[in-house]
């Protein structure tokens, strides 16, 4: 195998892994209270600027930067949930997916008004510059973005069928009614979903905001990528996000690198509706 | 109940206020400016709306700074009686369903007596053809796919060199680039799979052919790309001596980024305008687009000059250096203003009659055209342009045709 076709994979796998990475927050939310958090995308765009602030006021890196978007996109988290997530659960379906396309925009908008439309970027050496094996580019931001999604993916698995934690939020995710008679609070327990999930996101856009541009419709592109990777890896399974992040990564890469970029959407969105044909749960997803 | 009626009250009040208002405001020309405000080409657009901005203000005060400048000596435009100039700003928010919408909504609901925009190619299609319809004169600044002049529209009329100008412009700078010693036999180009890139691409791929050369290599691509990785791999397996990199923004910074990622360099880097030109661009890549060359039909001039003073004047108002699209962009509001002024009338007809007439010399211009002439199709058939380079990964400097070369062109592509 040439080195060239050797890179195409390597950057394929690492690039899924970042897929997987700001998908998990969205598969989170829709195991936890069957929400498609149409949102999704800005939150990756928050996480995003909230590096971008942290590295032009402090000059700090994603090491400061991360954990800071974490907090903030957590707390944000938490309060979507009781302003607004709280209140369009309890309308009709078409109420819940128009509701957090409107925070989408009012997100969008906020962020273009205060920060304007121009496109910014991290110093390409913020992760340390690029490391070359033998001829094979690796860069650090992505290899860091990359370790990250696989601590995530880990974590929030662990969580949910190893700790009490977890049992709870599940068991208010099968049966909110019966779990309030247990002595657990609905409430409490889909607010922390909502502050993990929106934590994780936030994570994933404070990593990528390394090696990409940051823009407030910069949600808009990634967004898309999300939906078919939770889809994939089946709706409300963390380990299938994984999973499925990194064939599509893997696929994505190959199919522009052998047939051309221009029909690489082709190739991963055939592949997807074909597979979905046989398996609609997704990869790991219940039915 | 009553709440409502109160509020309806309140409603109707308020409108017949405006309306009285309005009736006794001094006449104004109002004209439709058609541009991304949202979207990915945000950037692009808000910069835009600066330039035009900066151009209202030259033509509704007077300026006897500028000279001989159309439009600037007085305050307003002498043949409608000192009228003053307002654009109505649409966002067509980077889609061309949503940019035929507000064409559709200025002319029915704003009634602007002229439209300019669209920036994006595939935009000004569809808009310019509901002007069309209407018999709205629509004036274009910016926009280069071929096909926009090949309607066979009356209402249409363009200003900026157009994709085949400079694919001309491309094949003779490689061809002196080539007799000066550099490798120029192999060419790529990168592009992206809009209006815009398709029909720069073929236009590039059919001069070249005519003139008796291969076929540059083709990657395209869907436009706003999570990832190029695979693209740049292309390239750097091709080897080609020439990249032709013809993308917007987004895609422009992806690009800039993976290269220097992946160690990638071209012998010589040619970027089509657009994402290059954008001072956004520059400020988040430019260091790692160090050579780049790009085509332009905008320079500054000497301290004084008209140019340069309105280059300070859009400075002031955008907090960023004037690039060629936001330049191009203006000198289309220009010629649309200068043919109102002509027409010394609103009514379309007339406008465009006046557009027809249209025969602006090199000093009547803020760009670096030989003037301004329309054909039967719309196009200005004096439109020109020159090649610049970015030596210091910060401005564009002019490097060919010797002619109007600042500085002498550097070469290999020096990337990082």
């Amino acid at each position: 195998m040439s080195t060239i076709l050797v890179q195409v994979i390597v950057g394929g796998l690492l690039l899924g892994a970042i897929y997987a990475l700001f998908s998990s927050g969205l598969t989170l939310v829709w195991g936890m209270m069957n929400i498609v958090n149409f949102a999704h995308g800005d939150f990756v765009m928050l996480g995003m600027y909230v590096a971008f602030v942290v590295y032009t006021l402090l000059g700090a890196g994603p090491l400061l930067g991360a954990p800071l978007a974490v907090l903030v996109l957590a707390t944000l988290g938490v309060v979507v949930y009781f302003a607004l997530i709280r209140e369009i659960m309890k309308g009709p379906m078409l109420a819940q997916i128009l509701g957090t396309f409107g925070l989408a925009l009012l997100l969008r908008y906020s962020v273009f008004w205060w920060f304007g439309a121009n496109f910014l970027t991290l110093p390409e050496n913020i992760v340390g510059g690029t490391f070359d094996i033998w001829g094979l580019r690796i860069q650090a931001s992505r290899l860091l973005a990359g370790g990250v999604a696989l601590l995530v993916t880990l974590g929030l698995h662990l969580l949910l069928t190893r700790t009490s934690l977890g049992s709870k939020m599940l068991a208010v995710a099968e049966d909110s009614t019966a779990a309030q008679l247990m002595g657990i609070r609905p409430d409490t327990m889909q607010a922390i979903a909502w502050a993990i999930a929106a934590g994780a996101t936030g994570l994933a856009g404070a990593l990528i905001a390394t090696f990409f541009y940051i823009v407030p419709t910069v949600g808009e592109t990634l967004g898309i990528v999300a939906f078919v990777t939770v889809s994939l890896g089946g709706f409300g399974s963390v380990p299938g996000a994984l999973v499925a992040g990194l064939l599509i990564g893997v696929i994505e890469s190959l199919s522009a690198y052998l047939i051309g970029a221009v029909y690489k959407d082709i190739v991963v969105y055939s592949l997807f509706l074909g597979f979905l044909w046989f398996r609609p749960q997704g990869l790991m997803g219940k039915m | 109940m009553r709440f409502k009626n109160i509020l309806g009250l309140l409603c109707a009040a308020s409108i017949s206020v405006l309306l009285a208002g309005n009736a006794s405001a001094q006449q104004t020309v109002k004209i439709g400016g058609l541009f991304p405000l949202s979207g990915n080409a945000a950037s692009t657009g808000v910069h835009t709306k600066a330039a035009l901005e900066v151009a209202m203000d030259i033509i509704n005060n007077a300026h006897p700074e500028l000279g001989n400048f159309p439009l600037a000596k007085n305050a307003g435009l002498a043949g409608l009686g000192g009228a003053k100039v307002e654009v109505v700003f649409a966002d067509n928010q980077g889609s061309p369903a949503t940019g035929q919408n507000q064409a559709l909504r200025l002319i029915t609901e704003e009634k602007v007596a002229a439209i300019t925009g669209a920036y994006q190619s595939g935009i000004t299609l569809t808009a310019s053809a509901i002007a069309e319809k209407y018999g709205i004169p629509f004036v274009n600044g910016e926009s280069v796919a071929a096909n926009l002049t090949e309607r066979g529209f009356k209402w249409f009329f363009r200003t900026t060199p157009v994709a085949s100008d400079f694919a001309k412009i491309y094949f003779d700078f490689l061809k002196d680039m080539k007799a000066a010693g550099a490798k120029t036999d192999s060419v790529a180009m990168v592009h992206d799979n809009t209006e815009y890139g398709t029909s720069v691409a073929t236009v590039i791929t059919s001069v070249f052919k005519e003139n008796g050369q291969n076929a540059p290599l083709d990657i395209a691509y869907a436009a706003n790309a999570t990832d190029v990785q695979s693209q740049v791999l292309q390239l750097k397996e091709k080897k080609p001596d020439v990249v032709i990199m013809i993308t917007y923004t987004s895609d422009a910074i992806l690009f800039a980024k993976t290269m220097q990622a992946l160690d990638y360099k071209p012998a010589m880097l040619l970027a089509d305008d657009a994402g290059y030109s954008d001072p956004s661009f520059i400020k988040a890549v430019g260091k790692l687009s160090v050579g780049a060359f790009n085509r332009s039909s905008w320079s500054v001039g000497p301290p004084g000059s008209p140019t340069a003073l309105i280059a300070e004047m859009y400075k002031k108002k955008s907090g960023d250096e004037m690039d060629d699209t936001a330049a191009r962009q203006m000198q289309g509001f220009f010629v649309l203003c200068d043919a109102i002024d002509r027409a010394g009338s609103t009514d379309p007809a007339k406008i465009q009659a006046a557009l027809k007439a249209t025969d602006l010399k090199p000093d009547q211009l803020m760009m670096g055209y030989k003037g301004v002439k329309f054909d039967e199709k719309g196009q200005n058939i004096l439109a020109a342009g020159v090649i610049i380079q970015l030596q210091d990964g910060e401005n564009y400097v002019a490097v060919w045709p010797k002619a109007s070369a600042q500085k002498e062109p550097v070469l290999p592509y020096k990337g990082w």
